[in-house]
């Protein structure tokens, strides 16, 4: 049984609409996610009634929109269930909270020869900012390999004992991939990297908005992500971090906001998380971040999960009915995420994408910010559809038989 | 299939995809350059042989989509024996029916590239392996659609 909720469409404005003269069928949900009526309303709401500049003002509406503000990382911090709100620091989303870990907590702890230890599924994200810190530090990178031809395997766990040595510091891994729909085993690979000391970073870009994450049931030090994959708007995302680590971090940016005292000469800063958000923060999209966790609580996360799953099953079993496809990531009957990525032999990802278009199908074509893997799989890109709340099985059979249009067409 | 996208798709790009001309690497080439679209992983390269100023063979390798394949082959055709001046002359043209739609005067089948136009997303993908070619005949090594916004 597919797992729906009545009505959920019609939570989502931007569904409603016609592409190309057909009813719009949205599966590009890994790059971003819609947003539900209420997190919209909720932005709209906080600029006609409470916008004013946070943790300044002693006036009415400076206190309401400091009032929503730390409400709302209260609710971001219960939704990934930190152990205090100071935990969770407002970043622009996955990407600026990977650079802040990388720069911030690497910059003190990083010295030549130590190892940064990531995977060779990481998103260019959780991997440039490790090189840049590595380049300034003299550190150096090491790969957790996947396996099989198309990562069927996932990540090769039987070779990370042998990768974890003295010299390894940090491991940065993603919690889903985004190219893939591997689903990382994150608490394994913690409690692994815990018993020898180990730093752990989560990218949870593309696990937050579609399954239960726990922080302190997966054990982790540090997890990124971004709120516009999670029904949430676009520039606001956190970062989660241990409380005794963020406390021994240096600032990543300095300005106003953080500092506790300051002379022409020297500064001292605050605590977490005011010490990591220099300037006026992003207190109104954070307020709508805030809203958007409710929103998919009431869903249920682990509904969510078990709704992307049925999807993601039902479209690799159909697609894998095409002729001279090649689908990437966990095969049938083990657990994958709510996407799935796929390449034809003759007809190039960016072309299947046009021809999906026309028939009102939003898909992703290209290497997924995923470079390295793409090379080592001789790929130069993959088709992705991705699943969430929204979809349906319907649409999957409209994406079928567009794909059928355009081998045809090709004559693939 | 829509109007535009069959513009887009035409047979001339079809047959050049499916049966690229002067592909591969050029053993005699005395320059080459190489092109890649960072957004979406396209990628060509193209070698000459220039002969004082003329471009004595002309040759393309890459992996891309049907438009950026076709383009750089139709290309090779086009620019074999053509001088320096004669090239930038035919990309000017090229440019202008793919930004703009507007079929060239002369018949040729450049002018199957005017659906371009209506996906303005996919003009990097027609314009990668001119870019290439340009900057081969420059003598510059590498090139990125990114940066050759024009
Ligand atoms: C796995 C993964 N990590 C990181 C990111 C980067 O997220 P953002 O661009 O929101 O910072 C993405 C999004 O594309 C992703 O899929």
């Amino acid at each position: 049984m597919m797992t729906t909720w009545t009505n959920v469409r019609h939570d989502f404005p931007i569904l409603h609409q016609q592409v190309k003269g057909k009813p719009l069928v949205y599966l590009d949900n890994a790059a971003t996610a819609q947003k539900p009526k209420v997190v919209i309303d909720a932005l709209s709401h906080f600029y006609e009634r409470d916008n004013a500049n946070v943790h300044r003002g002693l006036h009415t509406l400076s206190n309401r929109a400091t009032d929503a503000y730390e409400g709302a990382r209260a609710k971001v911090a219960r939704f990934v269930n930190a152990a205090d709100s100071a935990e969770i620091i407002f970043t622009r989303g996955t990407t600026e909270s990977i650079n802040l870990v990388a720069a911030s907590w690497g910059s003190a702890n990083l010295k030549a020869g130590d190892v940064i230890l990531l995977t060779e599924m990481e998103h260019h994200s959780n991997l440039v900012p490790w090189q840049l810190i590595a380049q300034r530090t003299g550190a150096k990178l090491r790969y957790v390999p996947v396996l099989g031809p198309n990562v069927e395997g996932g990540l090769d766990l039987a070779a990370l004992d042998g990768l974890l040595t003295p010299e390894v510091k940090v491991f940065a891994f993603t919690h889903v991939s985004n190219s893939t729909g591997t689903i990382n085993p994150v608490a394994e690979l913690c409690a692994k990297a815990r018993s020898h000391g180990i730093v752990t970073v989560i990218d949870a870009a593309q696990s937050i908005g579609h399954m239960p994450v726990d922080v302190r049931a997966i054990g982790c030090d540090f997890l990124a992500f971004s709120g516009h994959k999670m029904a949430g708007v676009t520039g606001i995302g956190a970062l989660y971090g241990r409380r005794e680590l963020l406390d021994a971090m240096p600032p990543y940016q300095g300005g106003g906001g953080m500092i506790s005292q300051v002379e022409f000469f020297t500064a001292r800063w605050k605590p977490s998380p005011e010490r990591f958000e220099a300037g006026t923060p992003n207190f109104a999209d954070a307020v709508a971040l805030g809203v958007a966790c409710d929103y998919l609580d009431g869903l249920g996360r682990d509904k969510i999960a078990a709704h992307d799953h049925q999807l993601a099953k039902l479209a690799y079993e159909k697609l894998a009915t095409l002729p001279g496809i090649r689908l990437l990531g966990p095969g049938l009957g083990q657990e994958r995420s709510g996407l799935v990525s796929f390449s034809f032999a003759d007809v190039h990802a960016h072309d299947v994408v046009t021809f999906a278009d026309e028939d009102g199908i939003a898909l992703r074509g290209g290497h997924h910010c995923n470079q390295p893997l793409m090379r080592k799989l001789g790929l130069t890109g993959t088709t992705r559809a991705s699943f969430y709340v929204y979809n349906t099985a319907e649409e999957i059979d409209v994406l079928v038989a567009n794909l059928r249009k355009t081998l045809k067409f090709f004559g693939a | 299939m829509s109007a535009d996208l069959s513009e887009l798709y035409q047979q001339v790009i079809l047959d050049h995809n499916k049966r690229p001309r002067n592909r591969g690497k050029l053993p005699t080439a005395n320059r080459v350059a190489h092109g890649d679209n960072p957004s979406c992983g396209d990628q060509c390269s193209v070698y000459l042989r220039m002969d004082g100023d003329k471009i004595a063979d002309i040759s393309f390798d890459g992996s891309g989509c049907a438009i950026s394949q076709a383009s750089a082959s139709l290309m090779t055709t086009l620019l074999k024996g053509k001088s320096s001046a004669e090239a930038a002359e035919l990309y000017k043209n090229f440019h202008e029916i793919v930004t703009t739609g507007k079929e060239p005067e002369e018949i040729s089948d450049i002018a199957a590239f005017a659906g371009v136009h209506a996906f303005p997303a996919r003009i990097k993908c027609a314009t990668l392996g001119w870019h290439a070619a340009i900057e081969a005949m420059k003598g510059g090594p590498n090139i990125t659609t990114e940066s050759h916004i024009d």
